[in-house]
């Protein structure tokens, strides 16, 4: 996959719609492109949070530490990003992301997608909708459950 | 050799004449000699003159005259005749004495240079004894002495401010008595002549004399204060230099700019006077020279038309003065010089002129190994004072046994630095003493505290050499062995050492092997080794040095081990990654293969550049290289991608500020070029290739070298172009011109490449740029086969060839620590001070280590008594016993469980 293809995909990805192929193409030429091949860990949770993933291609999962081992809780799929709660927030991993077919993904370090953050407002912005929508879907979920009960 | 003096001699002339009495003499009497064929040779032209020429003698035709006739009237005797002579007519007589004449060119040519090499070694012999002299005060002042002076400072001393006085030296008393000689014998003559002409010469003389000195005054007060602000300038540079970061922390560059302006503006003004004086003294004393000559005229004149005087007088006086002036000036000159060089001299001396000298027998050099230290050491009401007064360490009273490990915490203030520093004399006692046993610590030779004890603190200082020369530099006490030197060399040895006593400097032999190896507790070099690894391992330090042992280009002089065996660890490496399924992550270097993870540079050479004319950016404007690249039809090709590559990169970076962190990814070109490489695209678009000139060309087809496809991703390798390139390689070596087959080392798989690292010889290929933990896995699987492979230690030991840089500054600080840690472990020593040695660490690698080096040192049964200035109270609990320090107090001793079972200050910080 070249570097125009991968802009492409990044254009899919909901957070990096709004933002200009030009600083996409540059977001992607200083990300690194890595493959996993199926099994492999790309991060853990409790490590140190130091790079978003984008995947490009393959199928991946997120896995939370339980008591009776990791439980599968998501899947992640081509175009979705993962790992930016934790670079934006200086914590550590809340998950263990594992690919579950040969995987491509950009890696992009969290100092570049902050500086990134910091020199492109309009992306910033993006971000923020995207985070806030997050939340209220998070908050109906939450309100939902309570009201099941 | 005769030890230095206790005291600097303050006066140079005396200083001088006590070290060269016998060469001044000598080098006066060949003066006098000198003055023989010199006084002769004036005599000699009107020999020749009247005889031969005139006709004088040889009035006859076929007159002849005895040549070299000797005679002379004895007293009592009368005339006697040594030698009849030759008789010689007048032809041979003038060939005969002109001859005579060239002699004594010769002579005195031979003289003059005699002499003058003679003084010139006498001056540098001295020069090099006051420089030596100098340096040795350096290596005896306390302690608290550099504390006030800048290191700079110290050097420009000894190097510059000392340097004039060696060309003094040879003149020093010759000068003084050859011209006051030729100026008296003036003088006299004209007194001879006539009294009274005599005495005015004689009172313009006095004047100058008494007037020229007394003006010379302010020149010399002139030339202190130069020398004062042209030292501090230099101690104000060194701390610019020291502290750059600093000044750059905090924006302060224009700050040091106007001080530096100011000073070198007063530097200016105080050398400007100088000039301004030194000519007027110069005026005045032509004026006087010439004003005796006019007295002489008025006065003389008068007198003989007086008839006091008859004219011959007086044109034999005027004649005679002529003589006078030239040796006047000089000896105002010679004095001028001294006067000058005294300043100079005392400037220094006073510098270096400290109370407490540290006495030359503390530093006495000696072979043997003292025996170790069983006595307990201890303080007696020991107080130490900081520099502003306040006490430190208030009457303490204490004692160490051997074989004790005793852990020193203080509160607030320092008390237990102060103590350590105190036990490693780097701090004297206000009052009170430190001992061991009956003796005072201050009056044990170095041979003693500096073998059987060591000391290490969190201010570390490395020497800017190898690792290996400063992990070994605490061993080397002594030259210990005698190193055979054989023709040439041994007649240099020789010489060095007879032209060293001359100087008063030592003869020590800095080639001979220094390092103590009984001390680390091995025999020789060949099991050093082991001593060295145990060491850094008790640091946690020997895996940095493996790392830098990979990253660097091994000596392949000494470490040969890793060139033969080269072969088997690549096959090692390449099993090793099959087995473990990791094949993918490296791709080796195939000689009729493209590698992809290789930059299109790397492919095209297929070898590590060993020279600069193919390296870098040279490659591309190499005529041979372009050339080949033209016969494989690369040319265009590569300039078409080196222009997409550029569009690319202008498009992407362009925007970016110079100092954007993005440009680190950016391979191809730096953040300065990107304006260069803008314009140049915009002349170049469009350009058909064949009208773009060689060196606009080269500047494109460069950044087509750095490209990777997996990297980059700009998709513009393909197969045929892949093909090409290894084509190309292959013609690049075929016809490899002979200025360039040293320029190259060819990628060979069962060859070490000498100009490459030892990773990327062991890996031979490259690391997929796919996986962002290939680096580290790859690390370690080629430190676990060289473990394997028995190769670990050399790996360590290219390591240990890493320079430190100056001050150690290549290092972090927490390396600093540990190196200078393992340095004193190694010596194996009865008692061990380590006062907050490594502050610069996080706590629990504080914990591993001291955990390691209390282990460490106790190894094959030896028990030596640990002293620890802990960061932590905590890590006070792995010590027999724990000593507490409060506001200068002692106020706790005891074993770390009695003291947390009280409840006393201890306790409270470790709670």
């Amino acid at each position: 996959m070249l570097l125009k293809d991968e802009v492409g995909m990044l254009q899919r990805v909901p957070l990096f719609s709004a933002i200009e192929p030009t600083k996409l193409k540059l977001l992607a030429f200083t990300s690194d492109r890595v493959s996993y091949s199926a099994g492999q860990i790309l991060f853990r949770q409790g490590d140190e949070g130091d790079a978003a993933y984008v995947i490009l291609s393959g199928r991946a999962d997120i896995l939370v530490d339980s008591d009776s081992g990791p439980i599968k809780v998501a899947e992640l799929e081509p175009n979705s990003i993962v790992g930016e709660i934790a670079i934006l927030c200086n914590s550590s991993r809340t998950a263990t992301v594992r690919a579950a077919s040969p995987l491509e993904a950009l890696r992009i370090r969290k100092d570049h997608f902050l500086r990134l953050m910091r020199e492109f407002p309009e992306m910033t912005i993006e971000i923020l909708r995207v985070l806030a929508d997050r939340l209220s879907h998070t908050t109906a979920d939450l309100i939902d459950a309570r009201s099941a009960k | 050799m005769k030890g230095p003096q206790p005291h600097m001699e303050p006066s140079i002339a005396r200083y001088i004449w006590t070290h060269t009495k016998k060469q001044q003499l000598w080098i006066l009497m060949i003066v006098v000699l000198s003055m023989i064929p010199y006084f002769m040779s004036f005599d000699l032209p009107k020999l020749i003159v009247n005889g031969p020429i005139q006709g004088s003698g040889f009035e006859q035709p076929g007159a002849t005259q005895p040549f070299m006739r000797l005679h002379y009237n004895l007293p009592f005797i009368g005339e006697v005749q040594f030698f009849s002579g030759f008789q010689l007519d007048r032809k041979e007589t003038l060939f005969a004495l002109s001859l005579v004449f060239l002699l004594l060119v010769v002579i005195n040519g031979l003289f003059k240079l005699y002499i003058n090499t003679y003084k010139g070694r006498l001056g540098e012999r001295m020069l090099r004894r006051i420089r030596f002299d100098l340096v040795d005060r350096v290596l005896r002042f306390p302690p608290f002495y550099f504390k006030r002076v800048k290191s700079a400072e110290v050097a420009t001393m000894v190097k510059d401010e000392v340097e004039p006085l060696g060309g003094f030296i040879g003149d020093a008393f010759v000068q003084p008595v050859l011209l006051g000689g030729q100026a008296l014998t003036a003088m006299l003559f004209i007194v001879v002549q006539n009294f009274w002409l005599g005495m005015i010469a004689a009172v313009i003389v006095v004047i100058q004399i008494a007037l020229i000195p007394r003006m010379r005054r302010r020149l010399i007060v002139l030339g202190r204060e130069r020398q004062l602000t042209a030292r501090a300038l230099s101690g104000r540079v060194g701390e610019i230099v020291d502290g750059i970061g600093a000044v750059h922390v905090h924006d302060t560059s224009n700050y040091e700019r106007a001080d530096i302006a100011a000073r070198l503006g007063l530097i200016f003004k105080i050398r400007f006077d100088l000039y301004q004086w030194k000519f007027m003294v110069k005026f005045l004393n032509n004026f006087l020279a010439q004003v005796t000559p006019f007295l002489f005229y008025m006065i003389g004149g008068y007198l003989v038309i007086q008839g006091r005087l008859d004219v011959g007088q007086l044109v034999a006086v005027i004649g005679a003065y002529k003589d006078l002036p030239g040796p006047m000036k000089e000896l105002i000159d010679w004095d001028q010089a001294r006067q000058d060089i005294q300043v100079k001299y005392q400037q220094v001396v006073e510098q270096f002129t400290a109370e407490g000298l540290i006495a030359p027998r503390i530093g006495a050099l000696t072979i043997d190994n003292p025996d170790p230290m069983t006595n307990p050491l201890s303080a007696i009401s020991l107080s130490i004072a900081d520099d502003g007064g306040a006490m430190l360490l208030d009457r303490v009273s204490l004692q160490i046994k051997p074989g004790e490990t005793v852990a020193l915490v203080s509160t607030a203030t320092d008390g237990a630095e102060a103590l350590a520093e105190a036990f490693a004399r780097l701090n004297w006692p206000a009052s009170g003493r430190v001992a061991s046993g009956a003796d005072d610590l201050l009056e044990l030779p170095e041979s003693i505290t500096g073998r059987r004890m060591s000391y290490a603190s969190s201010d570390v200082f490395l020497f800017q050499a190898s690792l290996r020369d400063n992990l070994l530099y605490g061993l080397k006490h002594a030259p210990l062995t005698s190193v055979p030197y054989d023709g040439a060399a041994a007649d240099q040895r020789r010489w060095n050492i007879d032209e060293a006593r001359r100087s008063g400097n030592p003869d020590l032999d800095i080639h001979s092997d220094w390092i103590n190896y009984a001390s680390a507790g091995a025999t020789g070099p060949h099991d050093l080794f082991e001593a060295v690894r145990r060491v850094l391992d008790a640091v946690v330090l020997s895996r940095d040095i493996l790392d830098l042992g990979l990253r660097s280009s091994a000596d392949l002089t000494r470490h040969t081990e890793l060139a033969r065996r080269i072969v088997e660890l690549r096959a090692a490496l390449r099993t090793r990654l099959e087995r473990e399924g990791l094949s993918g992550l490296v791709v080796p270097f195939e000689p009729g293969a493209y590698n992809k993870e290789a930059t299109i540079g790397q492919n095209l050479l297929f070898g590590a550049a060993a020279g600069p004319e193919l390296a870098d950016r040279a490659l591309a404007a190499n005529p041979y290289f372009a050339s080949v690249l033209r016969q494989a039809g690369l040319d265009r090709t590569l300039y078409e991608m080196g222009m997409e590559i550029a569009e690319q990169a202008i498009e992407l970076f362009a925007d970016l500020p110079p100092d954007h962190q993005f440009f680190q990814q950016l391979a191809f070109m730096s953040a300065e070029e990107i304006p260069t490489y803008k314009t140049l695209l915009q002349r170049l678009k469009n350009r058909p290739h064949e009208a773009v000139s060689e060196d606009d060309r080269a500047m494109i087809v460069t950044l087509s070298f750095a490209y990777i496809e997996p990297r980059h991703r700009f998709g513009l390798l393909s197969d045929e172009l892949m093909s090409k390139i290894v084509a190309a390689r292959n013609r690049f070596y075929e016809n490899l011109p002979p200025e360039l087959q040293n320029a190259i080392e060819r990628y060979d798989p069962a060859k070490y490449i000498a100009a490459a690292t030892v990773m990327d010889n062991v890996l031979f290929g490259r690391v997929g740029n796919n996986h962002p933990d290939a680096p580290d896995r790859i690390r370690s699987i080629v430190y676990d086969i060289l473990d394997e492979l028995g190769l670990y230690a050399e790996l360590l030991d290219v390591g240990l060839d890493f320079n430190v840089g100056s001050g150690g500054r290549r290092l972090t600080g927490g390396q600093r620590q540990k190196l200078d840690v393992a340095r004193v472990l190694l010596k194996r020593p009865d008692f061990l001070i380590l006062n907050r040695p490594l502050a610069a660490l996080d706590q629990r690698m504080q914990d591993k280590v001291l955990r390691n080096v209390l282990e460490e040192a106790r190894r094959d049964g030896h028990s030596p008594a640990i002293v620890w200035v802990v960061t932590n109270p905590a890590m006070a609990m792995m010590f027999d016993r724990v000593i507490v320090f409060d506001s200068g107090k002692l106020v706790e001793d005891g074993t770390p469980e009695t003291l947390l079972a009280g409840n006393g200050i201890f306790k409270e910080l470790l709670s």
